[in-house]
Order: structure tokens, then C-alpha cells, then sequence
């Protein structure tokens, strides 16, 4: 056992120190609109911008609002269908382009992998995009938040890897016992390919959980299809709060907290839902590394 | 074994492949679709673009959306905004998530390096929405951030600092090193992970302390991954976070905070100026494009680390 030296037990524990102190920067936000959202908006104003380690005069009169707030509840709907059936078309899309690519034998895979890896450098831009959406007929339909933003190239290629991980002669039996490609793909490959699986299916739940942008320009037209985030910015940004039946004196008293508690209510899924998946979103990290 | 022609191996290719191929298709197709005919699309930078009659039908101006773009007083302030805050957000941001790794690497606790990492990683997964949200909410003139600047000497709070222009890039850059730098860190820290131990071993014999390794064996580990991410950075000095843009930016800090992506959100999406935003949009891709190549080409025969 080398016995460690004084400077080096200074760094150490300076280290830890250090560390603390970003971990609480990381998550004191958060904290704070936590305490908040159980504070009482009045209390909130008197307290100014003094830091907030418990909520002051806690109630839950911002969380009725918001739960009675109808364009937030279609709005966490609207994202709810828009994460499931989003997240389920990403990863089949995702999952039958890259299984054909991580085989080795086919010729044409070169050039279809060029041909998709070119639209990670190079894209069409806002304008046209928008064009062609206005074009095939999504404007203002859910769907046009769903179909055009669905594979990512960055996530198809994690899924790739995973692919060529396997052996192929699994491949070959499978062939010989009758079964189709396709069969093989589902029933074989995809179990096969589970923790790389997970891993993509968590980016792209994430990323559907969090999208605004697409909604903002598609939906522009039709509120009762916002997803929550869009709803979101209407509160936190445009400073509208737009609270339906309440009578406008409450809803300015309540105003405060309201926009705490809408941030804690759109986070806290998946925050809570985050440690438990921890290994699988570093582990894609990882993968996505080796790949690049 | 007989020698086959190109078109022969193609058939026999084509035919033993058949479900693979068509597996492909589908989201082949797909990518025709929502990458490549938006590409075409951008023909209706070149054209006075007419809704109703699409891009067949709509005429053909040849460069005077682009006349308009470069000679648009918005243009070299848009793209000299859009320069400064990716290049700031570089020489802040960069070496952050590599400082991280190295002193994450040095923590001996297991549980206590997990701890730090899951609280860390947290503002990754807030959405911008809710991040914007919260600056917003905290640096307003009674917010917890303002109060803390106030607490400085001579500094005086009179309005949010989101209306001060000259803090955007600090706001802008600061929020994005809270929210992504530990994450960013990931990449560093397995590459450390994959690091030969015999290296450290051979380096204590020869008498370096920690801290020399660390200069010494860690950092020349890591090189082919740094230059791997700072490809990737410099590549994208043209593209900012438009998302976010468009949530922080107002009437007061849009002298500092309109990039070339707002531009071509504004032109395109508030004006309905679409051949103009296709112009713009098209430029701003190509920028894109050459300068991916550019940094992947000098990185290459510089240090011999390249993305292809």
C-alpha cells in the first residue's frame, strides 16, 4: 500500500467539495421550483429572490389550477399519443433500416448508407420542409408532428452497431428453419438487441416528450392539439395564462406559483423516471462513441 | 470461380437480397421523402415562389433572393452574431466536459462518483421549454440569479437581464455549459475508462505522480476523442440552438441574439418571405456543409483523426 501524499489528500478532498457543489448547482433549480410551486404566490412575491429551501405558506392551490386547466390537460394528451405512437414508429423505422444496413453481403447497403449519412451534413432547410408538410396535407394534424420527424440518423446508426454485434450464422439458421427477413427481424434480431433497443427508444421518447418547435409552426391553427410543451411556453414565456372559467383577480394571484407547478408537473415524469434508465442513456453515449 | 459481369453479380445480388432490400425500402422511402425532397425544395430559393402554383409552376428569378439575402442590413449582423456566440460557446464550453472527465476519473468512491453523475446529467433531460422557462422567471428583476448579481457592489437590478443584450452570450453560453456540460463529459470518461492501466503502471515507475499521469498518460489518451468533438463543434460554428433562441429572445437583446437560423425562422415563418428563408436556409446549409469537410480535411492531415 502506497501511502498517499498530503498534497494529494488536499486534492482529494477538494475534489469532493468541488463536486458537491456542482451536483447542488445541477439540481437547486430544480429544488427551487419545487418549493415554489407549493408556495403561495403573494408569499412568493414578498419573499423576492431570496433562495428557497422550504415552500412558504404551502398549499396546493397551484397544482388544482393547473389540473383544472383544460388546454394543459389535452396538452398532456396530445403528448402522451404523440410519445407512444412517436417512440413505437421511430424505433420500427429505425430498427428496419438498420438491420439490412449491418449486413455485410448485400452491395447496394454502401451506397443507401451514403445516401443517409449525407443527410446528417446536409439538409434542405426550414422553408422547404415546411413546404412539403404544407404539401402532403399534415397542416394542422397531430400527424405532421410524428411522420417527419421520426427516424434519427445518430440513433438508426447506435441500433446498427447493435446489429452487427450478433453472429450472423444465428441469421443463416433462422433462414434455413424457413423463416422470413422480416420475421427474423421482429422475432429474432430485436429481442436480440434489447439493451442497445432500450437506449434508442429512451432517446427518442425523451426528445418526443420535450418537442415544441415542429408543433409551433404545424399546429398553428389548432390548440386542442398542442402538446404540453407548446402549452408550456404559452405560460412560461408568453406569460399568458390562459386559465379558462377562474375570474381574472385569482388568476393573477395564483399566476406565480401556477408557473412553477406547470414546469414541475411537464418535468417530473421524467426526472422521476431518469435514474432508473441512467445506465442505459450513458450507455448509448458510449455506443454512439465507439460508432460516431 | 467465373468472373461475372457488374450487372450479372447486381441480379443475383438483388434477387438473394430480395427482403432485406425491401425491408430497407420502406424507411428508404422515408428519407426520400423528408431529407431529399426538401433538398429539391430548395429550387424555390431561385424562384419567386408562388404557394399555389409549387415550384413547376412558380418563376424563375434566378440569384435576386440571394441579392435581397447578402444585401439584407440584418445579414453580416445575423452572421456575426452567429460566429461570435458559437466561437464564445467553444473556447467557454469545450475544455468544461473534459476538465469534468478527468476530475470525475479522480473520485475513489464508486457510490459518491454516481451520485455526482446522476445529479449532473439531470438538466440534460429538461426540456428547453421549461430551461428558458426558468432563466427567464430567475433572471427577472426580482428573480434569484438578478438577486445574486445585485449582491456585488455597484451593481444595480432595474429589469430582467434577459433585456441587457450584452448578457446574452453569458446567459446564452452559461445555461448551455449548466445544462449539457457534465453529459457532455460522458464520452471523455468511458474513453478514460478504455485507457491501458500498464500506461499508469510504466508511468509510476518512472516516478510521475498523479498528477503527471494525468498530463502525461491521460490527456494524450484522450486526444483522438478530443479532436473527434472538436470537429463537431467547429464544424457547427453556423448552427445554434434556434429553439432556444426563439424562446429567450425579445425586442431589447435581438441586437446580440438574432442568428442566421432566427433570420430564416423570421423571413420564413413571421413574414411569409419563403424564397427569401429558402435562400438563406440553402446558404446556411452549404456553410454547414463546407465546414464540416473543411475541419474533417485539416484535422486529418494535422493530427491524423478524422470522421471518415
Amino acid at each position: 500500500m502506497i501511502k498517499k501524499s498530503n498534497s494529494r489528500k488536499v486534492f482529494e478532498v477538494f475534489n469532493i467539495v468541488l463536486m458537491l457543489f456542482l451536483s447542488f448547482i445541477a439540481i437547486y433549480p430544480l429544488i427551487f421550483v419545487l418549493n415554489a410551486s407549493f408556495s403561495d404566490s403573494n408569499a412568493l412575491l414578498r419573499n423576492g429572490g431570496r433562495p428557497l429551501w422550504l415552500p412558504i405558506d404551502a398549499n396546493i392551490q397551484a397544482y388544482k389550477m393547473v389540473f383544472s386547466n383544460k388546454l394543459l390537460l389535452t396538452g398532456y394528451m396530445n403528448t402522451i399519443f404523440v410519445v407512444v405512437v412517436g417512440t413505437i414508429l421511430d424505433v420500427v423505422l429505425s430498427a428496419m433500416c438498420a438491420y439490412p444496413l449491418s449486413k455485410k453481403g448485400p452491395m447496394l447497403n454502401s451506397i443507401a448508407t451514403k445516401i443517409i449519412i449525407f443527410t446528417m451534413f446536409f439538409s434542405g432547410g426550414l422553408i422547404p420542409t415546411y413546404m412539403l408538410v404544407k404539401n402532403i396535407g399534415l397542416m394542422d394534424n397531430i400527424w405532421a408532428l410524428i411522420i417527419p420527424a421520426s427516424i434519427s440518423t445518430y440513433n438508426m446508426i447506435i441500433l446498427r452497431t447493435g446489429f452487427s454485434s450478433i453472429p450472423e450464422s444465428l441469421t443463416e439458421s433462422a433462414l434455413i428453419d424457413g423463416a422470413s427477413q422480416i420475421k427474423i427481424l421482429f422475432k429474432i434480431m430485436l429481442p436480440l438487441v434489447k439493451p442497445t433497443l432500450t437506449v434508442i427508444a429512451l432517446y427518442y421518447a425523451v426528445t418526443r416528450w420535450n418537442a415544441w418547435f415542429d408543433a409551433s409552426i404545424y399546429l398553428q391553427r389548432n390548440s386542442d392539439r398542442w402538446p404540453l410543451q407548446l402549452i408550456l411556453r404559452q405560460i412560461l414565456i408568453q406569460n399568458d395564462v390562459n386559465t379558462g372559467e377562474t375570474g381574472v383577480d385569482q388568476m393573477q394571484n395564483v399566476a406565480e406559483s401556477i408557473k412553477y407547478a406547470t414546469i414541475i408537473v411537464a418535468t417530473l415524469p421524467v426526472v422521476c423516471i431518469y435514474p432508473f434508465v441512467q445506465k442505459y442513456f450513458t450507455k448509448g453515449v458510449m455506443i454512439g462513441a465507439v460508432k460516431g | 470461380m467465373v468472373k461475372h459481369g457488374l450487372t450479372a453479380r447486381l441480379k443475383r445480388d438483388l434477387r438473394i437480397n430480395k427482403e432485406l432490400y425491401l425491408i430497407l425500402l420502406v424507411p428508404l422511402i422515408w428519407y426520400v421523402i423528408f431529407k431529399y425532397i426538401p433538398m429539391y425544395g430548395t429550387l424555390m430559393s431561385f424562384q419567386n415562389y408562388n404557394m399555389r402554383l409549387g415550384i413547376s409552376g412558380s418563376e424563375w428569378v434566378g440569384l435576386e433572393n440571394y441579392r435581397r439575402f447578402f444585401s439584407d442590413p440584418y445579414f453580416s449582423r445575423d452572421i456575426w452574431n452567429t460566429i461570435s456566440l458559437s466561437l464564445k460557446g467553444i473556447v467557454v464550453g469545450f475544455p468544461i466536459p473534459i476538465i469534468l472527465a478527468l476530475l470525475i476519473n479522480e473520485l475513489t468512491n464508486k457510490t459518491f462518483t454516481k451520485f455526482v453523475q446522476t445529479a449532473t446529467y439531470i438538466p440534460h433531460f429538461i426540456s428547453m421549454v421549461v430551461i428558458c422557462g426558468m432563466l427567464k422567471v430567475f433572471l427577472a428583476k426580482d428573480g434569484v440569479i438578478s438577486s445574486m448579481v445585485s449582491l456585488f457592489p455597484g451593481v444595480s437590478i432595474k429589469e430582467s437581464l434577459l433585456n441587457n443584450a450584452n448578457l446574452f452570450a453569458t446567459i446564452f453560453i452559461g445555461s448551455d455549459i449548466w445544462q449539457e456540460a457534465a453529459w457532455g463529459s460522458i464520452i471523455y470518461v468511458a474513453a478514460i475508462a478504455g485507457i491501458d492501466q500498464q500506461l499508469y503502471e510504466a508511468a509510476e515507475i518512472d516516478g510521475a505522480g498523479k498528477f503527471r499521469q494525468m498530463l502525461c498518460v491521460t490527456l494524450p489518451c484522450l486526444a483522438p476523442t478530443i479532436i473527434i468533438m472538436l470537429i463537431l463543434r467547429v464544424g457547427a460554428v453556423f448552427t445554434t440552438n434556434n429553439e432556444k433562441i426563439l424562446l429567450l429572445i425579445n425586442s431589447l437583446n435581438a441586437e446580440k441574439a438574432e442568428t442566421l437560423s432566427y433570420y430564416i425562422y423570421k423571413k420564413g415563418i413571421t413574414n411569409a418571405d419563403y424564397s427569401l428563408s429558402a435562400a438563406a436556409g440553402l446558404f446556411n446549409s452549404i456553410i454547414n456543409f463546407v465546414f464540416v469537410i473543411a475541419t474533417n480535411f485539416i484535422s486529418k492531415h494535422v493530427s491524423e483523426t478524422s470522421l471518415w
